[in-house]
């Protein structure tokens, strides 16, 4: 551990707090001018979270402490998962602590806990959106995992940083078991983030909410810590994608240097990446509860032929 | 045999016979307090969990000495009882006395008076039962190994029935007890193929054998049987998810923690250490019946809506996890692949004993909720947390141990297990380098599924609000059984967060099953767990706890710091319904619904559905299992005509059995000539 690394792991953390809410704000703009909407502003989710922070939080009467203790530990663990990201640096002190099965390890400790929350108040919403999001949960993880585990086994590592640094120092060709992994993790992606076609970020209907549902009874700093937890997941899951498909542009230890250019980078990257976000959920529609295991199971199976094909071709 | 002269002068193998000694003790003295409830719950529990102790601490010191032998004077005369401590031994007895010192403790503060059998006489079949498991994984001989198991088998069999007078109690006893003879025969075969002849049944013989492929093969096929029949590999399965339920509690949790666990003892002695060479297929054939197991447990475990057969099928999900691990291990030893077999093995044993303690801890919760409400059925439980704190939140570490979710000692194994199927690459045959891959991606659904079932497990008992009016005189779990937790949410934790001083306890153990072990690499690597090295795969729970509880601590008191912390309480909002009842929470069947219909084609379900007609229209479905139907039954069936037709022949009166024995005379007469 250098004081390089411990530099650019803090670097990392708070560019990760700073940039997930703008990056929530550039898609929701995105989506805006694409639906010709009048766009809010970029900043509004800042706005939003400094509102929420002030007000006084209203809780059910009977909440137990797990209730009130879920928000901070989810949020605290996709601060994690940001750390442990390779978004700027490969040089990053905590990444070892966790690799990429850790990695999914903790958005499903996540996950639970949200879960079990959203049961906690025993509204009807509550325990609803708690299966579902389990529904969602259990076909989305091992296939993430499977992604993950298809770029693995090209780079022989589980651990995060090898991985990208692996990748990024290959020759430049297409690995069809790459390729295969990259569709599955699009669709991954969309249904971990609460997004349409697999749910609806703006919605609050009742028959088609998942996420909505699960963070209904809360209120105040308790939602804001949730909110912001959701776009550090998103900024987590846009930086793995990043990462492991294009990963050029992070700094590793033998180039410090490149950590100036890293930034600016990362922020081009996720702008695409947030039109492109914006562009799909434009262009689908939502689909029925019952469609999404079908959804997410189609791309279990992907993710499992890219990993087979992989081991067909030997592309090691 | 070393002379019990002295205490100083004693091995280990002495002190396990005193702890075993003083169980069979404890048990007798049980009998002579039959109805003295509070003796028996005060003072011999305890004490049983005291000697538990003990065997924990002579255990830990046993493994990493060398292997002590001792031959007893007990049993049939020119028929000593063979024992040996080794390594293997050693960490079953780390895993028999670390659940049970827990097990025992809740059980001092659970039996109560007037529930079925005296609890002096259940305090007999406890002790006896963990005697019998205690001296089973020192046995060196199939005799003692036999004479062991089956006083394993009856005394658990007394206790499924402890109270008897329910008359389904009574029919999963004797299920429970027709799948463990028929599994006994197995083995029993097993080691008669296994000492080839030689009339010497100690194990130094049977190693010292060498068998041809063939009946090799057989005798591996016989012990997969015999000892699946008792850990619960599909499809001699069924006797589980009945006589768990049955059974009192800490009994249900000895049985799921450690007796399937001694099962598989049983199978890693025979097929590692006993069986000299292993053929490819033995590996995958265990592993695909060990997925499968977890895949069928795992499904059938999130549709249950009765609290302890859904741990049930939980225990054979982690059964068929730890088989697939074997198996794998399996492979890489009959390929000579002894680094990474090491590697499956230590994920299979660590989930072994990570299992152990977790799955005790659920099935004490358990027991202690049916205490408090007298309920077991999923659909009339609800918000017990604000009743139950002290059962709440062990049984929260027990659920996210048992999901699989870091930093507990079950992501650990999971993690381990993962980790031996992604870089198995470069095994010899392009078909199995294909099959693994495919594996792993099983492992990693079942293991996302088994978190579903947890959640609904914690969510549906613990969380919302009382489904009935009288859950809210529920009372929390007594000194005792607060106790007995916490040992097991202790080891949970340890497992979870120290796993590189628990795999130095294991390391003995796989390098005397398959000659090699991770101690080395992962010495040198501090806090990391590093099963190969650094730059392929690295894993702190300790740093990751340290991470996730920095961040909590700094968000609050950022939060706290630079806004306030004003809270109102107020009725549940929801959507601003106000005619809210606890009754449109989900229940039970509603949360396991979406896995009924993607899973549908594994349930044999019975529906009935109201018609319009109905004067008080109700809705019913029942899920059950195929393979009752499919082949339990037919089975029973051709048992029964069979045995219908060898009826015919025994009439009952003296004059025909005397006509068989003399045509039986005279057919032996001519068929043996001179």
């Amino acid at each position: 551990m250098s004081w390089l690394g411990v530099f650019s792991q803090l670097l990392a953390l708070v560019t990760a707090l700073l940039l997930a809410p703008l990056l929530t704000g550039w898609i929701n703009q995105c989506r805006a001018l694409l639906q010709n909407k009048s766009a809010p502003g970029l900043l509004q989710p800042y706005r939003m979270l400094h509102k929420l922070f002030n007000k006084e939080s209203v809780m059910a009467e009977h909440a137990s402490p797990l209730y009130r203790t879920a928000p901070y530990l989810i949020f605290s663990c996709m601060l994690l998962a940001c750390a442990i990201v390779p978004t700027l640096s490969t040089d990053l002190p905590l990444s070892p602590a966790a690799d990429a099965i850790a990695l999914v390890g903790l958005f499903a400790l996540a996950r639970v806990f949200l879960s079990l929350a959203a049961m906690d108040v025993g509204t009807a919403f509550g325990s609803l959106g708690a299966r579902r999001e389990m529904l969602v949960g259990f076909l989305a993880e091992p296939a993430l995992l499977m992604v993950l585990f298809c770029a693995s086994m090209i780079t022989r590592s589980t651990s995060l940083t090898t991985m990208v640094e692996t990748l990024a120092h290959r020759e430049l060709a297409i690995y069809p078991s790459l390729l295969l992994a990259g569709v599955a993790f699009v669709m991954v992606s969309l249904a971990e983030n609460a997004r349409v076609p697999v749910d609806n970020p703006d919605t609050h209907l009742e028959l088609t909410m998942i996420h909505e549902a699960l963070i209904l009874e809360y209120s105040a700093r308790h939602l804001a810590l949730l909110e912001w937890a959701a776009s550090l997941k998103l900024f987590a899951y846009s930086c793995i994608g990043l990462a492991l498909f294009f990963p050029w542009g992070v700094a590793d230890a033998n180039a410090p240097l490149v950590l100036l250019l890293a930034l600016p980078v990362l922020v081009i990257k996720l702008a695409i990446g947030g039109v492109v976000l914006a562009l799909i959920e434009t262009l689908s529609a939502k689909m029925r509860i019952f469609r999404v295991p079908e959804f997410l199971g189609t791309a279990f199976l992907v993710a499992v032929i890219g990993l087979l094909v992989n081991v067909l071709l030997g592309a090691g | 045999m070393t002379s019990f002269n002295h205490p100083a002068t004693w091995v280990h193998l002495d002190w396990v016979l005193v702890v075993v000694v003083a169980w069979l003790l404890i048990g007798v003295f049980g009998v002579f307090a039959l109805r003295r409830f509070r003796l028996v719950a005060i003072v011999l529990f305890p004490l049983g969990a005291f000697f538990s102790v003990l065997l924990l601490g002579v255990a830990l010191s046993a493994v990493f000495s060398d292997p002590e032998t001792a031959i007893l004077p007990l049993g049939l005369p020119q028929l000593p009882f063979h024992l040996r401590l080794d390594s293997l031994s050693a960490f079953f007895l780390i895993l028999i006395g670390g659940v049970s010192a827990g097990v025992s403790t809740f059980a001092a503060g659970y039996f109560r008076q007037g529930e079925g059998t005296p609890p002096g006489l259940i305090c007999l079949e406890y002790h006896v039962f963990l005697a019998s498991i205690a001296m089973l994984v020192l046995a060196d001989d199939a005799y003692v190994f036999m004479v062991t198991w089956e006083t394993m088998a009856f005394s658990s069999f007394f206790l499924v029935l402890a109270n008897h007078r329910i008359p389904e109690i009574r029919n999963a006893g004797y299920l429970y007890m027709l799948i463990a003879h028929i599994g006994a025969l197995g083995i029993l075969l097993c080691f008669g193929l296994l000492q080839a002849n030689t009339g010497d049944y100690t194990f130094a013989n049977m190693r010292a054998q060498h068998l041809t492929p063939f009946w090799g093969s057989v005798a591996f096929c016989l012990a997969v049987f015999g000892f699946g029949a008792k850990a619960g590999l599909l499809p001699l399965h069924i006797w589980l998810p009945e006589a768990h339920p049955a059974a009192p509690s800490p009994f249900s949790a000895l049985m799921s923690g450690v007796m399937l666990k001694i099962a598989l003892y049983g199978l890693l002695r025979v097929t590692f250490d006993l069986l000299q060479e292993h053929i490819w297929w033995w590996g995958v054939l265990l592993m695909g019946v060990g997925l499968i197991t977890a895949l069928f447990g795992v499904v059938f475990s999130t549709v249950q809506v009765e609290m302890k057969r859904l741990l049930a099928y939980s225990s054979i999900e982690n059964i068929g996890l730890m088989c697939a691990g074997l198996g794998l291990s399996l492979l890489f030893l009959a390929y000579d692949m002894k680094a990474l077999s090491a590697l499956a093995l230590t994920a299979s044993l660590y989930h072994m004993l990570a299992h152990a303690f977790f799955k005790s801890l659920l099935f004490c919760s358990t027991g202690a909720v049916m205490h408090a409400t007298g309920e077991r059925s999923l659909g009339k439980l609800g918000g017990l947390m604000r009743y139950m704190p002290w059962v709440a939140w062990p049984t929260l570490i027990g659920v996210l141990a048992c999901a699989g979710l870091p930093p507990f000692g079950g992501f650990v194994a999971e993690w381990l297990l993962l980790q031996s199927f992604l870089f198995t690459t470069g095994l010899p045959s392009s078909f199995l380098d294909m099959l693994v891959p495919v594996m792993a991606a099983l492992i990693a659904l079942i293991a996302a599924l088994s978190g579903y079932t947890m959640v609904k497990y914690f969510g549906v008992i613990f969380l919302g609000q009382p489904r009935e009016e009288s859950l809210a005189h529920a009372h929390d779990a007594g000194l005792w059984e607060r106790l007995g937790m916490l040992w097991l949410v202790l080891g949970s934790v340890v497992l979870g967060l120290f796993p590189n001083q628990v795999i130095a306890l294991l390391d003995p153990a796989t390098k005397l099953l398959v000659g090699a072990g991770l101690a080395h690499t992962v010495a040198d690597n501090g806090w990391l767990l590093v099963p190969v090295s650094v730059e392929r795969a690295s894993y702190a729970p300790a740093i990751f706890l340290l991470g996730v509880l920095a961040s909590f601590g700094l968000a609050y008191l950022l939060v706290r710091k630079l806004y306030h912390g004003r809270l109102r309480r107020v009725p549940p909002w929801d959507c601003g319904y106000p005619w809210q009842t606890p009754r449109m929470q989900d229940t039970a069947e509603g949360f396991g619904q979406p896995i009924r219909q993607i899973f549908e084609p594994f349930f044999r379900i019975k529906r009935q559905l109201p018609t319009a007609f109905d004067p008080q229209p109700s809705y019913k479905v029942a899920l059950e299992d195929p393979l009752w139907y499919g082949l339990y039954l037919p089975v029973a069936r051709l048992v029964e005509r069979v045995s219908k037709i060898v009826g015919l022949l025994q009439q009952g009166r003296i004059s025909v059995y005397l006509m068989y024995s003399f045509v039986t005379l005279i057919v032996v007469l001519l068929v043996v000539k001179r």
